[in-house]
């Protein structure tokens, strides 16, 4: 256990004193810091930058002469087009809009700008449709409940407990960025530690201090000693992480407010997402042993772990389609499913709730599959760790784990 | 006790023996050369001594135990080609790969100054092992395979890609460890190292023992039944010579099967020519060993 030790210590001090996880490591919360400091110097400027729009109209239709001043665009009546159009070109307005004599049976109303657009701007198409509503409904109905037919529906939701009482984690978007950032994070660091891995591998195959190493330890010690010192450097990097999210969500919901101050953490979130990155990180540093021990170079060793990584992202390809259908049953088998589990389980908190059986599921695969991967894993490992220049197909691994 | 006993070890790749039955023995305070061409199974007898594959019959003693975990760290072994970590420095290198045969950090720290300054190479411990030529990097790794004190130390082709200067120090300190008592196993194909330094040989070819024993011995059994002669004046006819083969330097006359070089000798004082040098003829490693390979193959 001692020499496990020793490989344990080198590992672990050689990844962490690595450029790139140095940088890997801080850049996170660094990068949060600075998006508050940008946040905050964007939104003081922006603030006084307010000014009034002036747009125009052509009412052919009559009867839109009231309501001109809607929030900060004012509109002007303009007797013909030819007059509106002259004003835009001397750029008196921003933009005019005809409103032809049969548009109440109609309701198309013609706009015309100099602007090349993707769609009118919410802001304006806002101000045409409450400046149309006033003036038709003006005078027939109570100004209160014009108001309230321009915006009949501000929903408040608050979700309740099974007792009752008001839960204490509301869910919303604000609940989505979290877990929606760090599905990421853990997705990189999971790769980046079992990529440390197999380059490690790779370099000591390819150098041959492979033989040095085995005459000294047994294929079992070096194995051991290498996942875990790998692991534990990047359980460093996701418990900083997850450490300085509170931390830096505090500083932003007091600096900036608003939104920031809705978002929140789902309940056992920080707890889920280092169970997840530990036993994530397991079975893919199971993967990379294997997969190391039977390639040739580190090149070759990362193409086919390749095969193993894309699984472990299709959650994130997908997130915004689980936005969109949270229930659907597919969620439920890329919880269990042990490649896509990590990070599927760590958005999908942010989302909705998990059911206790699919977490109970979901983590009892993962670990029977470390467990099945580690012993697949120690029989090629030894074997193939001392061939070189030739990686052994599908049918020699196969006939030499049925003989081992 | 021998420091390695090796008992009808056989190991398979696939369909094809890359060590067929081998036995032989290696003593404590001796430099034992195991050669062969390249493919013979050089590599793979070490490795099974290494106890980093196991053979699928036949078993490896060392130092009349059975490798273990324990055991291992009596070993010292530089395998064949060579690398360190590249990114880390030479004194870390070291007493990071000592400290895995069992030395703790302190002593391995002083041992490697003290390897480091024997070889000239202290002003750059604190190199990474990239910033290091290909010789550097070389010794290095000797002073590693050393470091702990190994009772056996097995050298995969040591010599290759070594300038003289570092070549003869590396063969000065080969010395120094059988005159420390240490086994030395040399692996190589490189025949005149082997006559150099080494006391006993075995000599495989194709997984096989083709040649086993005492070094002197193996050349006097091989040896051709001719004299080299350096003369000056004009060499005449001499009885019980059937053959003279004329090379750069000297000549070499082949004896019929009655006479004896001591004969040869005197008839040659007898016609008054004068000797500068006069031997008898032994092949060398190289001739024998094409000899006895060649034998094989017919």
């Amino acid at each position: 256990m001692n020499k496990t030790l020793l490989i344990f210590r080198h590992e672990f001090l050689h990844t962490i004193k690595r450029k790139g996880f140095i940088i890997m490591t801080l850049i996170v919360p660094l990068l949060a810091l600075l998006a508050i400091g940008v946040f905050q110097l964007i939104s003081g400027i922006a603030k006084p930058t307010v000014e009034i729009t002036t747009i125009g109209y052509v009412d052919e239709s009559g009867g839109f002469q009231q309501y001109t001043s809607q929030g900060n665009i004012t509109l002007v009546c303009f007797d013909t087009s030819d007059d509106a159009t002259k004003a835009l070109v001397k750029g008196d307005i921003k933009e005019y809009f005809v409103i032809p004599s049969d548009y109440v049976s109609i309701g198309v109303i013609s706009r015309y700008t100099l602007e090349k657009q993707l769609d009118a701007p919410a802001d304006i198409t806002a101000a045409i449709k409450n400046f149309l509503l006033s003036n038709l409904l003006g005078g027939r109905i109570p100004p209160e409940t014009i108001d309230r037919v321009e915006a009949p529906l501000n929903l408040v939701t608050t979700r309740l407990t099974e007792t009752g009482a008001v839960a204490p984690e509301q869910g919303g978007l604000g609940n989505l960025i979290i877990p929606g950032v760090f599905s990421l994070l853990l997705a990189l660091s999971i790769i980046f530690s079992s990529t440390y891995l197999l380059q490690g591998l790779g370099e000591e195959k390819e150098s041959r201090l492979i033989e040095v190493l085995l005459s000294s330890v047994s294929a079992r010690q070096l194995l051991i000693g290498k996942v875990l010192g790998l692991g534990v450097a990047g359980l460093v990097q996701v418990v900083v992480w997850v450490v300085s999210a509170p931390l830096l969500l505090n500083l932003a919901s007091s600096s900036i407010g608003g939104f920031i101050s809705t978002i929140q953490l789902p309940a056992n979130f920080l707890v889920l997402a280092v169970v997840y990155f530990i036993l994530g990180y397991l079975l893919f540093a199971v993967l990379s042993a294997g997969i190391g021990a039977i390639s040739s170079n580190s090149r070759e060793g990362q193409q086919l772990i390749g095969i193993f990584t894309i699984p472990l992202l299709i959650p994130l390809w997908f997130g915004s389609l689980l936005i969109a259908f949270p229930n659907n049953p597919i969620w439920v088998v890329l919880t269990i499913f042990p490649l896509t589990a990590p990070v599927e389980v760590i958005i999908r908190l942010g989302v909705s709730d998990i059911p206790a059986w699919e977490l109970a599921a979901s983590i009892a695969v993962l670990a029977l599959s470390i467990i099945g991967g580690l012993l697949l894993t120690a029989k090629v490992f030894r074997t193939y760790l001392l061939m070189y220049g030739k990686r052994p197909n599908l049918g020699e691994i196969v006939r030499s784990l049925r003989s081992a | 006790m021998p420091a390695v006993e090796v008992n009808h070890i056989v190991k398979s790749y696939a369909d094809k023996a890359a060590v067929d039955d081998l036995s032989f023995s290696v003593a404590q305070g001796e430099i034992f050369g195991l050669i062969g061409p390249n493919g013979a199974g050089k590599t793979t007898t070490i490795r099974m001594m290494m106890d980093i594959i196991k053979p699928d019959s036949g078993d490896v003693t060392i130092l009349g135990e059975n490798l273990s975990e324990a055991s291992k760290s009596k070993l010292g072994y530089l395998p064949e080609e060579r690398g360190l970590y590249r990114k880390l420095s030479v004194l870390d290198s070291i007493i990071y790969l000592a400290s895995l045969k069992g030395m703790d950090r302190h002593s391995a720290e002083e041992k490697a100054n003290e390897l480091l300054n024997q070889t000239g190479m202290l002003h750059h411990k604190g190199k990474k092992i990239e910033e290091l030529s290909r010789g550097m990097g070389q010794i290095i790794q000797f002073i590693v395979t050393i470091i702990h004190d190994p009772e056996l130390v097995i050298l995969d082709e040591p010599f290759a890609g070594l300038d003289p200067v570092n070549t003869e120090l590396l063969k000065r300190m080969f010395a120094d460890l059988r005159n420390q008592g240490k086994a030395v196993i040399l692996s190589t194909h490189r025949m005149n190292e082997v006559e150099e330094l080494c006391d006993r040989i075995l000599m495989i070819n194709d997984g096989r023992a083709v040649l086993y024993g005492n070094l002197s011995e193996i050349k006097s059994r091989y040896r051709k039944h001719s004299v080299i002669l350096d003369f000056e004046k004009e060499l005449r006819e001499v009885p019980g010579v059937t053959e003279k083969r004329t090379h750069k330097g000297y000549v070499e006359l082949v004896l019929d099967g009655n006479t004896t070089p001591q004969q040869v000798l005197e008839r040659l004082l007898s016609t008054g020519i004068v000797i500068n040098r006069f031997e008898v003829a032994t092949p060398s490693l190289n001739e024998i060993f094409l000899e006895v390979v060649g034998e094989r193959h017919e």
